[in-house]
């Protein structure tokens, strides 16, 4: 697809777009609707829109196959982390509170790493099984 | 016993169980050296049984449920995890046959799986011991699916990594009936959130026996109850729905056959004593549903049949599988009669059968790591070759009879003592007459494995290396042990059909 300059240029319009929509989407779920696992799929797309239009190799570029691997247990460790936290700080698995003074406050910095985990899984497992995808029957 | 100090974690123990082999699973991704990662499961692993024993122990000194809150949020609203005398058992019993596969399955997995592999088969080892650890122990109708759910996944991946092609298509074929099975489950437990709105197991069946009276809503109380019961079947593998066990786990790497012949079966049977006794029992009373007749008909239609079907089997994977399936009969067998002696038995046959199913198996992957196949005809003669690995398969053959003095026999007498107490003679009788035809198939293997010239295949093999037959001789020994000693199996088992079945009347 190298000749079609108006898909190009017009992916390369939106592409930035939809990552910040993805975040917005991520910081946004304490209000409305969203959350980590909407905001993961969201970022994911981006790397797919560009992987469909500049060529898997140049998305393997952005986002490295190893590194995409490595974040799929990272965003899981960080929910689980989170949970121990709350164990380490003297109250029960997943207990919130003792993140802040303020209980409300605390909650929000809970709810905020443990979406942050569920970001990075779910986007990093949407990418891995992209290119499992694109890649069934090359090697 | 009670020496093991756990410090400033011991109230913490219940979610430590289940989070410690998912963190295990978690770390051992980024080790992408099998053996590290095994180094790390072995550590992980070990640890699990001295932690459900320590509960187990808890449980049994104060008689009072362990109720662990997560996110410190109260029973309904929250999710918690309750041990009680039940879920403890099962624990450990699942804890200790992951942790005693783990020494054997070094050598296993380095002959049977590629190396960048490895660490991945590690990881859902893992990931599979986490889910079904969860399933027992949590107290939350829907969080028991989510960790159905990732032990299920697990298991598909653990099988689809078999050397032979039909792995993948059995583990497909797992895959589709499984999914099924937990979509069932999941349709049940949304029906009584439906006729409820809640999802903690004691909350539900406090409030099931109000709602009830109503007969709209008992009507879709028994519809959840259909769907759960079909739905934990199918993941049980009680007869009919069986089909998709033989290959799975023929074509599954032995060290996986082992731990889910021991395991996965075993949490789906407690989540299934667990919803119909603890949750429908106590509100709809066990004598008014159709179930107990149910289950007894399918039951020992699998002790025959599954049987038979053993009896003519040629590859011994296969042929175990089977008998799995009737032993999974036997065990239903005591949840159907549901009085006092026969859940005895069915709870002790968990763990009796666990020890020596998984005992048999890990035979099976010593031959398999030595000659590469488990057909009959390849296996003729390999005792000569291996004689403590068949002789330890021999025993825990012998305990899958139910001689006297084995561990298999305590379970089956108190079977047949439950079946007396329900005034069904026919069944005592029938427990004996399928235990004859696990002679013919014991027997069968027997014959080829002693009795025979040794194939080309046997002929050059060797024994089994020593990190393969300690953990092979030790659930061998068990074996025999808990067919004398019984306070570890059939008197805790006591004392949680004590409970079961008083919280029916």
């Amino acid at each position: 697809m190298r000749f079609d300059l108006i898909l190009r240029v017009g992916a390369k319009l939106v592409l930035p777009f939809i990552l910040l929509f993805a975040l917005y989407v991520q910081f946004h779920g304490d209000y409305g609707p969203g959350g980590g696992f909407q905001a993961g799929v969201i970022a994911a797309g981006m790397v797919i829109l560009y992987a469909l239009i500049f060529g898997i190799r140049a998305a393997k570029q952005i986002a490295p196959p190893a590194i995409v691997e490595m974040m799929v247990p990272l965003g899981v460790l960080l929910y689980a982390g989170t949970g121990m936290a709350g164990i380490f700080l003297g109250d029960n698995f997943l207990e919130y509170t003792a993140f802040a003074h303020d209980f409300l406050h605390a909650h929000e910095w809970g709810i905020f790493t443990v979406e942050l985990g569920v970001l990075i899984t779910v986007c990093s497992t949407m990418i891995v099984m992209f290119y499992a995808f694109v890649e069934r029957g090359r090697s | 016993m009670s020496a093991l100090n756990w410090g400033a974690a011991e109230p913490h123990l219940p979610i430590l169980l289940v989070m410690t082999p998912i963190f295990g699973a978690l770390f051992s991704t980024f080790l992408r050296r099998g053996v590290l990662a095994w180094l790390l499961a072995l550590i992980v692993t070990l640890s699990l049984p001295l932690m459900s024993i320590t509960l187990l122990l808890k449980v049994l000194e104060t008689g009072q449920p362990i109720i662990y809150k997560i996110g410190n949020w109260d029973a309904p609203f929250g999710i918690v995890y309750k041990v009680d005398q039940l879920s403890a058992y099962v624990l450990c019993v699942i804890s200790f046959i992951g942790a005693v596969i783990l020494p054997y399955a070094r050598r296993s997995i380095a002959a049977e799986i590629e190396e960048p592999a490895q660490s991945w088969y590690i990881t859902m080892y893992l990931l599979c011991l986490g889910g079904l650890l969860g399933i027992v122990i949590t107290g939350d109708a829907f969080n028991a699916f989510v960790f159905l759910e990732i032990s299920s996944l697990s298991t598909y991946v653990l099988i689809a990594l078999g050397r032979h092609r039909r792995a993948l298509l059995a583990s497909y074929q797992y895959l589709i009936m499984g999914t099924i099975g937990a979509t069932f489950y999941i349709i049940g437990v949304g029906l009584l959130y439906l006729v409820t709105g809640t999802l903690n197991f004691d909350d539900l069946s406090q409030r099931l026996s109000t709602a009830v009276a109503d007969p709209g809503m008992r009507n879709a109380t028994l519809t959840a109850l259909g769907f759960i019961v079909v739905g934990l079947a199918l993941k049980l593998a009680l007869f009919p729905m069986h089909v998709w066990l033989p290959n799975a786990y023929a074509y599954a790497p032995s060290v996986a056959t082992a731990f889910l012949a021991g395991t996965a079966t075993k949490a789906a049977i407690y989540l299934l004593i667990r919803v119909v006794f603890s949750v429908f029992g106590t509100a709809l009373s066990v004598e008014a549903l159709p179930i107990p007749d149910l289950l007894l008909v399918l039951s020992l239609a699998a002790m025959f049949l599954a049987s038979f079907s053993a009896v003519f089997e040629n590859n011994a994977k296969r042929m175990l599988a089977y008998s799995s399936v009737a032993q999974v009969g036997y065990i239903m067998l005591g949840v159907a009669l549901a009085n006092q002696a026969s859940m005895t038995g069915a709870l002790a046959h968990i763990a009796n059968h666990a020890i020596m199913k998984t005992a048999l198996f890990l035979a099976l992957g010593a031959v398999f790591y030595r000659i590469g196949s488990v057909l009959y005809s390849d296996m003729s003669g390999i005792g000569r070759k291996m004689p403590l690995t068949m002789a330890a398969f021999a025993i825990a053959g012998i305990g899958l009879m139910g001689t006297p003095g084995t561990s298999g026999f305590i379970s089956k007498w108190y079977l047949a003592i439950g079946a007396i107490d329900a005034g069904l003679y026919s069944v005592v009788f029938m427990i004996v007459a399928s235990s004859l035809i696990s002679v013919v198939y014991i027997g069968r293997i027997t014959e080829v494995v002693w009795f025979r010239e040794p194939s080309p295949a046997a002929a050059t093999a060797k024994e089994a290396p020593l990190s393969m037959l300690i953990p092979l001789w030790l659930l061998a020994g068990l074996t025999v042990y808990l067919g004398f000693d019984t306070r570890l199996t059939a008197d805790v088992s006591a004392k949680a059909a004590d409970i079961l079945i008083g919280g029916i009347r």
